[in-house]
């Protein structure tokens, strides 16, 4: 018998796999950008302009990295801006009143992993497709922050707080350090343990992975509450950076945080993608948005200049991947 | 084999007539050099066990497939049927077990979907003539209903008379039923043939494909018998009896080449299923399953064999009854079943067993990841070790254990989807139709890791359509019909016809 249905010819890149492939040519990208961007403004190439896109890169990657796990699972957390906003003022409330960092901190954290359970509830118990589920907790949040704000703005944080954000240790922004141990941390939960290898073959085939044994609920439970914890530790940096919290910190949120997964090269479709992805795609969303600032293009320009940056990466994804199958 | 013609008092010549059609999918000839005609006003039964190649002659009659050889005469003239439109030309419709109506819409616009009378204004529909148009096809099949009413809203019976109605207004000549009966009330049977009847009046011919004895004698003119793909007989019911026709339809060959290994005793009871019922259709079903078995589990396709496996797994809820594995009662999702020691080789391997842009090693493993891994931390390396040695023991022919499970045969995915079984170290294995779809040569291997399994101490449940399968292979055999357990059979008992007859309907 002939076994092999089909001999597909061994693509040009057949010395990495195919996720290894997909990643070498984003970085390649990623770095191509540096290089037209320090040709054109040599400012660009200054220490602090690069430790400002580090800055800004790891901001959206904390909401991007919890998000990339829930589209692992072909799912999507559109409620992520507006659980930082609520996340933050309640912190914000908590160490106005307390005056303790720390339980602000907690609250903070708390507040984005109960969205998120809750979120995870609507999924899986409740059978809601997670696009309509976080739609409506995003609408819920909002509502929810807005009445709880009253206008208002909670502002001037500890000095000790306001490092989180904006510190330095060892010439390093500390969000810059945050950003390697959650890379390193999220990399390792997707990659070397069995609860990650779980979510990527849930993310494959659901149906094949609950006949499986896999506890499918579970998992998602488990995925969205992370998303939201992520989103909780995001309004801690944001509320710690700006030293105030008001209502509408988080619109401006959850889309890049979306583009960044997307640009990773993580598959709406699910089970295709990795945490590293995403950090690369928050890497070059946030230099192509630098760039433009250094080269004085006028800002009305980045929205149009992000969608075709990802539509322009899915796409080449998408090519590469029929190909590969 | 006897291919004497039988005349028609209806009309000498054929509405349509196929000679020679074959149709092969890969591994299977479905259909080999069949010929028959159907005739205007005749209710011509089409008869055989699952896999016969009703379905494929019903496909090639509506379209959906064209044959690979063979001809085809309307009115004896020779046409070609390459696509649903030409099939709809020459007047032939199907209707399918499921309908392919469009719940939100009414009777009226699905009567006339795709083909609405335009109204005056271009874009628009011309309301009041396509409920009038409609009411006319009703009254015309005798279905006294309003038009407008939403078809979600009606039962399976009246939604058959839309799916009827749709195809009469199509000037449809040749209806083709498949077990139209299979799931209407008594009282809705009775209104059905009393519709067959005034159709067959007004020269329509009907291609019906039963199940049901009953029906076959009381409805049919003609009956053509298939088996294997290929036409055994054609008969007139007054020339035969119920058990010369299951006769007829059993009798398939089979080529095996391994021999299955009877234990002189059977081991202790690993599975005891007691009055289990769910929602899914099954009712008080009673099985058990001991070490060193292969229990059969058959029934026509729908009389709840997968319904059965499902419910055990549990990736149906349950409504009533006890599972028992090993002496303690089982409940819950399928990781609790699997956990257990239960395992599912489900009919769908590809929408249901496998990830297929997976690579085969990460298949492998997903069932076992937890028992691999107690630490829960993955090690790539070790999960590679492991599935390399599954591919080496159940030979598994693929490049490396990195390839995409798609791009393996049938045959070698089904070994996919049963090593991760092994890996899991399951001891009740549940297989659906564990030979679909898979060439010859590899289902003999299947089937001698089957037995090897239960050799070595494992016990199966085997659900399959091919009767002879299930002689050739299983201890014993359960034997569903409607939800139910209609009777069991013991080593000695197990031939297909006993198989057939306990499946079929004798009311």
């Amino acid at each position: 018998m002939s076994d092999i249905a089909k001999d597909a010819p061994p693509p040009p890149w057949s010395f990495l796999s195919h996720n290894a492939a997909q990643l070498f040519y984003r970085l390649l990208a990623a770095l191509l950008i540096c290089i037209v961007l320090s040709i054109a403004n040599e400012s660009f190439l200054s220490l602090g302009n690069i430790l400002n896109v580090l800055r800004q890169a790891s901001l959206t990657f904390f909401i991007a990295s919890g998000l990339t796990l829930v589209v692992l699972t072909a799912g999507l957390d559109l409620s992520v801006g507006a659980n930082v906003a609520l996340s933050a003022c309640l912190a914000g409330t908590v160490i106005h009143q307390t005056g303790s960092p720390v339980l602000g901190i907690l609250t903070g954290l708390v507040a984005g992993g109960t969205v998120g359970l809750m979120n995870g509830v609507m999924v899986t118990a409740m059978r809601i497709p997670s696009f309509i589920a976080t739609y409506g907790m995003l609408w819920v949040l909002n509502g929810v922050t807005y009445w709880y704000m009253a206008g208002e703005t909670i502002h001037g944080f500890p000095a000790g707080f306001r490092q989180i954000g904006s510190g330095y240790f060892l010439g390093l922004p500390i969000p810059v350090y945050l950003l390697l141990v959650f890379l390193a941390i999220g990399t390792l939960f997707a990659q070397r343990t069995v609860w990650g290898q779980e979510i990527y073959a849930i993310g494959a085939n659901p149906v094949a992975a609950r006949l499986s044994g896999i506890p499918v609920s579970r998992r998602l439970l488990l995925v969205y509450t992370v998303s939201g914890t992520m989103a909780g530790l995001a309004s801690i940096i944001f509320l710690s950076r700006l030293n105030s919290a008001e209502a509408d910190i988080g619109e401006s949120l959850t889309l890049p945080a979306i583009a960044a997964v997307l640009i990773g090269g993580t598959s709406l479709f699910g089970g295709v993608g990795t945490i590293f992805g995403t950090f690369v795609g928050a890497l070059i969303l946030t230099l192509v948005l630098n760039g433009m600032n250094l080269l004085s293009i006028n800002a009305n320009w980045q929205p149009l200049v992000t969608g075709i940056i990802v539509i322009i990466a899915v796409w080449l994804d998408m090519k590469t991947r029929r190909g590969a199958t | 084999m006897s291919d004497r013609a039988v005349g028609t008092a209806v009309s000498p010549v054929p509405l349509l007539e196929l000679r020679g059609i074959s149709k092969t999918f890969p591994g299977v000839k479905a259909l080999d050099d069949v010929s028959f005609a159907i005739y205007p006003g005749e209710v011509h039964m089409l008869l055989g066990e699952n896999g016969a190649g009703k379905s494929s002659l019903m496909k090639i009659l509506c379209g959906a497939y064209t044959a690979d050889a063979g001809e085809v005469y309307a009115k004896g003239e020779k046409v070609a049927i390459t696509s649903t439109a030409d099939a709809q030309t020459l007047g032939i419709a199907v209707i399918f077990q499921e309908f392919s109506l469009v719940p939100f819409l009414d009777i009226a616009q699905n009567i006339f979907l795709g083909r609405e009378p335009k109204g005056r204004l271009p874009g628009t529909i011309d309301r009041r003539r396509i409920l009038r148009d409609a009411k006319r096809v009703l009254d015309g099949i005798g279905f006294d209903i309003d038009p407008s009413v939403i078809v979600d809203t009606l039962g399976v019976a009246q939604q058959q008379m839309v799916e009827i109605a749709k195809a009469i207004s199509q000037d449809a000549r040749i209806l083709v039923m498949d077990e139209p009966t299979a799931a209407l009330s008594d009282r809705e049977v009775e209104l059905l043939f009393a519709l067959i009847a005034r159709l067959k009046a007004d020269g329509v011919a009907i291609v019906y494909i039963s199940h049901r004895m009953a029906e076959v004698f009381a409805l049919g003119d003609r009956i053509t018998v298939l088996r294997d793909g290929r036409r055994i007989d054609q008969v007139r019911p007054a020339d035969v009896t119920p058990d010369q026709l299951v006769r007829m339809m059993v009798g398939r060959t089979i080529d095996m080449t391994y021999p299955r290994h009877f234990a002189e005793q059977p081991g202790e009871l690993v599975l005891q299923v007691k009055g289990l019922s769910a929602l899914t259709g099954i009712s008080g079903i009673d099985i058990e399953v001991r070490r060193g078995e292969i229990v059969g589990l058959c029934g026509l396709v729908g009389s709840g064999r997968t319904e059965v496996a499902r419910a055990i797994f549990g990736a149906d809820p349950v409504t009533t009854g006890e599972i028992i594995l090993d002496g303690k009662p089982i409940s819950g999702e399928p990781d609790i079943a699997a956990r257990r020691g239960i395992a599912l080789i489900p009919e769908s391997r590809k929408s249901e067993g496998l990830a297929l842009l997976r690579s085969v090693g990460d298949n492998l493993v997903v069932s076992a990841l937890k028992k691999l891994f107690p630490s829960r931390l993955y090690d790539p390396n070790s999960a590679q070790r492991t599935a390399d040695g599954l591919i080496r023991q159940l030979r598994i022919a693929t490049p490396s254990a990195r390839q995409m499970v798609g791009l393996l045969s049938g045959g070698n995915q089904q070994k996919v989807v049963i090593g991760k079984w092994l890996a899991a170290g399951a001891k009740l294995f549940i297989f659906d139709e564990p030979t679909r779809g898979i060439d010859v040569g590899a289902k003999s291997e299947i089937f001698a890791l089957i037995d090897r399994l239960v050799a070595e101490g494992a016990a199966a449940l085997m659900i399959s359509s091919e009767q002879i399968e299930i002689c050739h292979v299983c201890d014993r055999a359960y034997v569903m019909r409607d939800g139910r357990v209609a009777g069991h059979l013991a080593r000695s008992e197990l031939t297909e016809e006993n198989i057939v007859r306990l499946g079929m309907h004798h009311e």
